[in-house]
């Protein structure tokens, strides 16, 4: 009797913590636990060692008189180049395929042609569209507005040297050409700025590769004319027309690019930060280039937001000073005049000092109206918004020439360019974004991961994989949409408002709650069991005293 | 490079072309009425009419008087017409007669969007926040549990026949603080932001130290002409403020430009086609001083009555006189003298004691000795007040009023509030109440702000009424008007337009103490815990049946039992 009642009392503790541990913690478990949904962080890791190929076709042509026809015919079909650079840990691994024929294959989408010329034609060479010449000697090296470069062949290279001579003369060349018409090292490099830790010594290029706006899918481009002195000045400009025949155009071109909307407004009783300094000498007031830095912030105060859309803004002021400051220079860092009478901010906009005096004449009877000059302020502005824009012309090397860009602003070689780099750096962006909210993701184990969130993940990881992949093809048209989607969508998971909410509660506060639960139940069966081995070894203790 | 050479021309200096017509327009206007109770109420409007059409064709994108965030919110939300207005204090219309602009408590807003906009609840929120950021107002947390559709109350302003109340939205936030930062915004709006003309007097810590604030913008489409052939759109800014006697005047009935705003005038926006200061001496000529003297006498039709006002013309430049600079005083000569009483008056109030039911009362007064006139009565209860539409009694003069029309929409929890639209004959001079009961909703400890205790407002009630007027109105709107006088369309000679607002109401709710879910999880713990215990005790313990010792009233009387000799028991 004493010994049943000892065992059921045993018992009925052994089955209490079973259902307790079988019930109750699965219960427990269930009802707590936050919902993840699923990421493919397998994914996305790879794609955070951004491995980018990035190929560029080139197609040669040899004009007659370059080589004999027998050398004609043993001209390989393709060649492939490859090079790889490594920037801070990423590899950008660069193909170049190049496709030696003589003629044009029409099908195909080339980076570049290169004409191949003999060296005593006189340069003269037509197409369709372009028409070039060259007259002047030391131009080895044309590189038109399509996507056409002409090459003449050195003087070491007469005709009756082997084939095998040729295309090695000719392959440092065409490589120099692509630089100038596809990537160069610092494209890449500024296209990257992110990821990128910079060294110290080259501030000049860093400042260059910080200058243009980040990529985005649009851009608002607001024209502010300030007038700081209403009083005197009735100012009139021609905005309308001034866009649609300067701006317009190379807007449209860059279209592929990104969207782009223009506004203008006038604004009165603005003031520069800064008060003008009068310089005796040529009695005028000047601007130093030092306190440029301080000329915008009580003017930002005014230019207003953009309420209809969260793209960057760029901003160009015309600013004509008031009747007592005037005329108003803006001077170098070495004293000297700047031509343009304008300075640019990077990642801002512009501003351009437009003088007035020559409109006072002997008597000036105020309010005097002014019309302003829009052909010489949207030359200035035009140059801005192409550096804003990222739209850089380096410096060729020696012996190139480079055609002027026609009415459009920007040559097909230069879009080509922006395009390329805009796509690698909205790969670096998102697979940034990504990786970073991967990473949080997985450091705050309880924060909830809704369908959506994964949902616009996973579209972002096979966006860039697409882009990646087309940029491989040299499709940069695809390569381009694709990352422009996956930075979309990546922006949209990392913003998720879900991801911000308060319900990360730290783990000693949910330790406070449980406790008064937790502790009067775990005490009394942890004790029991505890006791029930006790007894057990006993028992077994004692019955191996009873053997012995 | 014809173009070129056409930019070249264009830019040869001296030789002007005409200049075009400009197609906008800025005016800008201060009244100042002093009022009878020794107080001062100025009110400033400042209009920028713009002929474009933001609706039809090519995108407007250049601007010049017109601000460019508010062309771009018109764009880009399909907006017909926009009114918003940020309220500090309330506008006491028996002490003070009507306003020139009505506004009620906190800050309101009402849209009317184009009929060519397929989801007007999302561009609503989305404007909302727009707007919000512009103004540095709380207008974000304007959401679907404080907006309305009006049947009948909000009717367009501009031009435009569309009265689809589904393209209309309004909503008030009577809690709303106006300040400082509110104004920065708002006075950036205007060309000349406040480095000239009239709004160089806006200076804040004045305007805040005043009995009564109140900030608009009207923006609407309004013809251009008599025939309506073209259209132009307007933003209207006004500001409204009331100075107390003793607070702003250290009690003495004289007012300056100076002591009101600190600051006194210079010149007129040079961007301005017209720059005005009208003070009205209607009540009694005789008893103002008004110095610098203006012999330019105006009248205009305002409210319904014919006021008297002397004018001055700030783009003149004599009226500056020789110090450049006008400060007016104004100085009363004697304190006599009547009000004319507003014949329209509304007030509200939350009947009942403890905090499970109450009662709305609202309260119209129709002064008109013998005329009665109808009203629109707008109500917009938050959905914790659950009214009981049962209890809805109308009673004038002791009898029922049974209202002609009546637009009830019930609420929903946690999704809208209601709205109560009533058309309602008011007798003359009588008070008709309205009244009606409600019930208090417990929220979700969530739901509750930061400070329950100090109650839950109910925005104002909306009375809108074509008053009789007593003289004949001027119905022709297109005729130059002052700008105080032109803002409510007229459109017969016998009536006027009148907006009233009543107080917003504050009401209390049960309030829970909100250290309570602790307390009750640590309580639920515990009583799970001791039942838990218990049970486990009596399932595991091991019960033996035990000689029982005896109890200690026995043992004690066995002791002296013991002591006494006698066998214990």
């Amino acid at each position: 009797m004493f010994l049943s009642e000892r065992r059921r009392g045993q018992l009925a503790a052994l089955s209490i913590a079973a259902v307790v541990i079988i019930v109750g913690v699965p219960l427990w478990w269930r009802t707590t636990e936050t919902y993840r949904a699923w990421l493919p962080v397998s994914q996305i890791k790879e794609l955070a060692k951004l491995q980018l190929q990035l190929s560029a076709d080139v197609e040669v042509v040899f004009a007659r008189g370059t080589v004999t026809p027998e050398q004609q015919k043993k001209v390989p079909l393709t060649q492939t180049q490859e090079e790889e650079r490594a920037i801070d840990g990423d590899l950008i691994i660069l193909f170049l395929i190049l496709l030696i024929r003589n003629t044009k294959l029409e099908s195909k989408f080339f980076s570049c042609h290169v004409l191949f010329l003999p060296e005593d034609t006189a340069l003269r060479y037509s197409t369709q569209a372009d028409l070039y010449l060259l007259a002047f000697q030391d131009v080895n090296v044309y590189i038109g507005q399509r996507r056409t470069a002409l090459l003449r062949i050195g003087p070491q290279m007469r005709v009756g040297k082997t084939l095998e001579q040729l295309l090695a003369h000719l392959e440092p060349r065409i490589k120099q050409v692509l630089q100038v018409m596809s990537f160069s090292h610092n494209d890449i490099t500024a296209a990257l700025s992110d990821r990128v830790r910079f060294s110290p010594d080259n501030k000049e290029s860093i400042a260059d590769s910080m200058r243009a706006f980040k990529s985005s899918p649009g851009y608002e481009i607001t024209f502010s004319l300030l007038n700081p002195d209403p009083k005197s000045h009735r100012l009139h400009w021609d905005i309308e027309g001034a866009v649609q025949t300067y701006i317009q155009p190379l807007l449209t071109k860059l279209s592929p690019v990104a969207n782009f909307s223009i506004d203008s407004q006038t604004l009165y009783y603005t003031m520069l930060g800064v008060n003008p300094r009068f310089d005796t000498s040529r009695s005028a007031y000047t601007l130093n280039a030092d306190s440029l830095a301080h000329v915008i912030n009580p003017v930002e105060a005014r230019l207003g937001s953009n309420a209809a859309s969260s793209n960057p803004v760029l901003n160009f002021l015309l600013y004509v000073p008031d009747a007592q400051h005037s005329p108003l220079y803006i001077q170098g860092r070495k004293k000297q005049e700047v031509p343009s009478n304008a300075f640019h901010s990077p990642r801002w906009g512009g501003i351009m000092v437009y003088n007035v005096n020559g409109f006072y004449g002997s008597e000036p009877e105020f309010p005097v109206d002014i019309n302003i000059d829009m052909a010489k302020v949207m030359g200035v502005f035009l140059a801005q918004l192409r550096l804003l824009l990222g739209v850089q012309s380096s410096t060729p090397p020696p012996g190139f020439l480079v055609a002027r860009c026609g009415s459009t602003g920007l040559a097909d070689w230069e879009l080509d360019r922006l395009m390329w780099s805009r796509s690698v750096e909205n790969v670096a962006t998102a697979t940034t974004t990504i990786t970073s909210l991967a990473q949080l993701l997985d450091q705050i184990g309880n924060i909830v991961i809704n369908d959506n969130i994964a949902q616009q993940v996973s579209s972002a990881v096979t966006s860039l994989q697409l882009a990646v992949a087309e940029l491989e093809a040299g499709n940069l048209g695809f390569a381009l949409q694709y990352s422009k989607e996956a930075i979309l969508a990546s922006e949209k998971a990392f913003f998720d408002p879900s991801l911000l909410h308060l319900l990360y509660f730290p783990d000693d506060q949910k330790f406070a709650i449980y406790i008064p639960l937790f502790l009067p139940m775990c005490v009394p069966i942890l004790l029991s069991l505890l006791k029930i081995v006790s007894e057990a070894r006993q028992r077994r203790r004692e019955k191996q005293a009873k053997k012995d | 490079m014809s173009k070129y050479a056409a930019a070249q021309k264009q830019a040869e200096p001296a030789v002007l072309q005409p200049t075009p017509q400009p197609k906008d327009d800025f005016q800008e206007e201060l009244v100042v009425r002093p009022l009878h109770s020794g107080d001062i109420y100025a009110s400033f409007q400042f209009r920028t009419l713009w002929e474009t059409d933001f609706m039809r064709g090519n995108k407007v994108s250049h601007y010049r008087l017109f601000p460019k965030s508010l062309g771009q919110v018109i764009s880009k939300f399909s907006v017909r017409e926009l009114h918003i207005s940020f309220t500090q204090g309330y506008w006491r219309t028996m002490q003070w007669g009507q306003p020139y602009l009505p506004s009620p408590p906190g800050a309101e807003l009402w849209v009317w969007f184009q009929d060519s906009v397929t989801d007007v609840d999302a561009t609503w929120k989305e404007l909302t926040n727009v707007l919000s950021g512009i103004f540095c107002a709380s207008l974000n947390f304007i959401d679907s549990t404080n907006t309305v559709q009006p049947s009948a109350s909000f009717k367009p302003l501009g031009i435009g026949n569309v009265t689809d109340h589904r393209f209309l939205r309004y909503a008030t936030l009577p809690r709303e603080i106006v300040c400082t930062e509110n104004l920065t915004p708002w006075k950036k709006l205007l060309p000349c932001g406040s480095k000239a003309g009239l709004a160089v007097l806006l200076k804040s810590e004045k305007l805040f130290h005043s009995s009564f604030h109140s900030q608009a913008v009207h923006i609407r489409p309004v013809c251009q002409d008599w025939q309506c052939k073209t259209t132009s759109w307007e933003l209207r800014q006004t500001l409204n403020v009331v100075f107390d006697l003793h607070n702003s005047g250290q009690g003495k009935r004289e007012w300056s430009l100076f002591k009101m705003f600190s600051r006194t005038l210079t010149e007129a926006c040079p961007l301005a086609s017209s720059s005005k200061i009208y003070i009205d001496i209607t009540d009694n000529p005789e008893q103002f001083e008004l110095s610098p003297a203006t012999s330019l006498l105006s009248q205009a039709m305002v409210l319904g009555d014919r006021r008297t006002f002397s004018v001055y013309d700030l783009t003149q430049q004599d009226t500056f006189g020789s110090v450049r600079s006008l400060n007016l005083l104004i100085r009363w000569k004697s304190t006599e003298g009547d009000m004319l009483r507003p014949l329209l008056h509304a007030e509200r109030y939350v009947a009942g004691y403890g905090l499970q039911t109450g009662e709305i009362h609202t309260l119209m007064y129709n002064h008109h000795p013998y005329r009665s006139f109808p009203v629109l009565l707008l109500d917009s209860v938050p959905w914790y007040l659950r009214l009981y539409i049962h209890t809805l009694t109308v009673t004038s003069k002791g009898k029922d009023n049974k209202p002609s029309y009546i637009h009830y929409q019930p609420s929903k929890d946690r999704v809208r509030p209601h709205l109560l639209e009533m058309l309602v004959q008011l007798p003359p001079n009588s008070v008709t109440e309205v009244t009606v009961q409600f019930e208090r909703a417990l929220l979700k400890w969530t739901e509750y702000t930061p400070d329950p205790n100090h109650g839950f407002y109910v925005g104002s009630s909306v009375i809108s009424s074509l008053v009789p007027s007593t003289v004949a109105m001027d119905t022709n709107s297109t005729r130059e008007r002052p700008l105080f006088s032109s803002f409510f369309p007229c459109k017969e000679e016998s009536s006027y337009f009148v907006r009233v607002y009543t107080e917003p109401l504050l009401v209390n709710l049960p309030t829970p103490d909100f250290s309570m879910p602790y307390n009750v999880i640590c309580l639920t713990c515990t009583v799970v815990a001791v039942g838990y215990g218990s049970l486990y005790n009596l399932l595991t313990r091991s019960f033996q049946i035990e000689e029982p010792s005896p109890g200690l009233a026995k043992r004690i009387a066995n002791v002296i039992r013991k002591m006494r000799g006698v066998p214990p028991l």
